[in-house]
């Protein structure tokens, strides 16, 4: 960036230079608001009379929400043919995953208090838990093989295929949500609708 | 004076968290560093004067002592969790929601409708309603089907007293009970999608007539706030609290069983009884174990809520399994 702006007086700004710097810094950056925000509500008696059962919704929200943002960055440089987007993609992907096991510590370490037995009673009886136990354990895999490294090691292609898994992740996290509320679907019917559209720009771009 | 008579449904010493990690509850929390500080923890013990009001709500004045028969680990719950974690859909289906948007509903005056099966009905004034009956304080735990409790010094009347006053005929076989339908003034209720409204909920007559049923006029020694169901709701603590329906506008005597707005919603998983039962698992989780609000750690689930001894009977014979 200093380069950037040390040489302005003589040529124009170069934008594009300027974007593909921040880009990853600031997305990282807005990434971590959600946790850091929960942080302060944490600090200051912010989670409300139930803190357990808030901080299991508040990330596994975010974390269905990381997905959905992760998604995205392929339809958005589909339509734009903005493809320095495509950059942050895996950061997201691994946000996703963050939120997630968050989200299940709360579960395990808090509301169950590592009562293994209880845990995989629920696991084996609570279908919105084997649900969504199965689409955490999607992740873990596609964690793992996020490095350069892997995807040089398995081959671009293979690799692809692989982390098209994501899909059922996203779509298992979305039911999960549905099977765990009692009513006012509102919200994960959002979220499907924002993935079926997502779904839907790349089946139109990719398959003309 | 407060005499304990042990009881089969208290909780046995060997069931109780140890002292040490009862009392270091506080350290293990904070020691995730994520619930540091939460005030909501520190919560009085339960004693047996009457509550002195939090000064949000008009203070209810000619209050007796009534029922406050509560285990060693029932404490009674801050009033700032129990009027600010609430379910009360025609509000919204958050837990914040009914606080954040109940401050628009006008709880007085009011009206409730007595109809049907009986011969004193009519439409009443709420403080005549209310009048001819005494005012007792009752500490009850409240247990949600969410696997969540409380323990509430509510105010109000024998419910068995009105059904008395309301003078049934011999047909009447259960108590029906409507909330109010307010959209411009309840938010949840603008929409389609939550649930049917009005919110209706019932009981068999003999579980109306059972001395532990009330109608709540109040909680915490003042008038009950409009996110906790004002003006008047129904108390019945051996049931989930769903059953206990909020802001009753109609008690109707019927003779068919009514049907409450959860079982037709979702008969699966919500019956007409919602007794508290940890033999009977919701579908999709356990009930078996519940969170009181302010702990840490879960506890047992108490058979009827903790009130077999009251209540058991109504239910003799019965395959409760089936009738959920």
């Amino acid at each position: 960036m200093t380069d950037a702006i040390t040489a302005a007086p003589k040529a124009p700004i170069d934008w594009s230079t300027i974007v593909r710097r921040l880009l990853k810094p600031v997305v990282f950056t807005i990434s971590c608001l959600p946790v850091l925000w929960l942080g302060w509500l944490a600090l200051n008696n912010g989670l409300g009379a139930n803190p357990i059962e808030k901080l299991i919704r508040y990330n596994g929200d975010w974390a269905l929400r990381f997905l959905l943002i992760g998604l995205a960055v392929t339809p958005i440089r589909l339509v734009t043919g903005w493809t320095e987007i495509a950059r942050v993609r895996r950061m997201l992907g691994l946000f996703a995953f963050f939120y997630v096991c968050l989200h299940l510590s709360a579960y395990v370490g808090l509301d169950r208090f590592f009562d293994w037995r209880a845990i995989w009673a629920d696991i084996l009886k609570r279908v919105y838990i084997t649900v969504g136990m199965g689409a955490f354990l999607t992740l873990i895999p596609l964690a793992i093989t996020s490095t350069a490294g892997m995807v040089k090691r398995m081959g671009a292609k293979n690799w692809r295929r692989m982390h098209r898994v994501i899909y059922f992740t996203t779509i298992a996290a979305i039911i999960h949500y549905i099977m765990m509320l009692k009513a006012g679907y509102q919200e994960p019917a959002l979220y499907g609708a924002i993935l079926a559209v997502l779904l839907a720009i790349r089946a139109v771009k990719k398959w003309p | 004076m407060l005499i304990r008579v042990k009881q089969k449904s208290d909780v046995a010493s060997h069931e109780i968290t140890p002292q040490s990690v009862y009392l270091n509850r506080r350290a293990m929390i904070a020691g995730t560093g994520l619930i540091a500080g939460s005030a909501l923890l520190a919560a009085p013990r339960a004693h047996a004067a009457l509550q002195k009001g939090p000064g949000v709500n008009t203070p209810l004045a000619n209050v007796k002592e009534g029922y406050r028969k509560l285990g060693e680990k029932d404490a009674i719950t801050p009033y700032d969790a129990a009027s600010s974690y609430n379910n009360f859909y025609e509000f919204g289906t958050g837990k914040d929601d009914p606080a954040a948007n109940s401050g628009k509903f006008k709880p007085l005056p009011w009206s409730v409708k007595v109809d049907g099966l009986c011969n004193n009905g009519g439409t009443f004034a709420l403080e005549d309603f209310i009048k001819p009956h005494q005012l007792e304080e009752r500490i009850y735990r409240l247990r949600c089907v969410e696997a969540w409790s409380m323990v509430i010094p509510w105010i109000g009347v024998s419910l068995a007293d009105v059904v008395k006053r309301s003078d049934p005929q011999g047909s009447a076989k259960y108590l029906q009970f409507e909330t109010v339908v307010r959209p411009e003034e309840m938010s949840g209720q603008r929409s389609k999608f939550i649930l049917p409204w009005p919110y209706v909920e019932g009981l068999r007559m003999d579980e109306a007539m059972n001395p532990l049923a009330i109608l709540v006029t109040g909680m915490y020694g003042e008038a009950v706030p409009n996110q906790n169901g004002a003006p008047l709701r129904l108390m019945a603590p051996w049931k989930y609290g769903f059953k206990n329906i909020k802001s009753i506008v109609r008690i109707s005597f019927v003779e068919k069983q009514p049907e409450n707005t959860w079982k037709v919603t979702n008969p699966g998983e919500y019956g007409f009884y919602a007794n508290v039962n940890p033999k009977v698992d919701h579908p999709r989780w356990t009930q078996a174990s519940e969170r009181r609000i302010g702990d840490f750690l879960r506890r047992d689930t108490l058979m009827f809520n903790g009130y077999e001894e009251e209540v058991a009977s109504l239910y003799a014979g019965m395959d409760l399994k089936r009738n959920y």
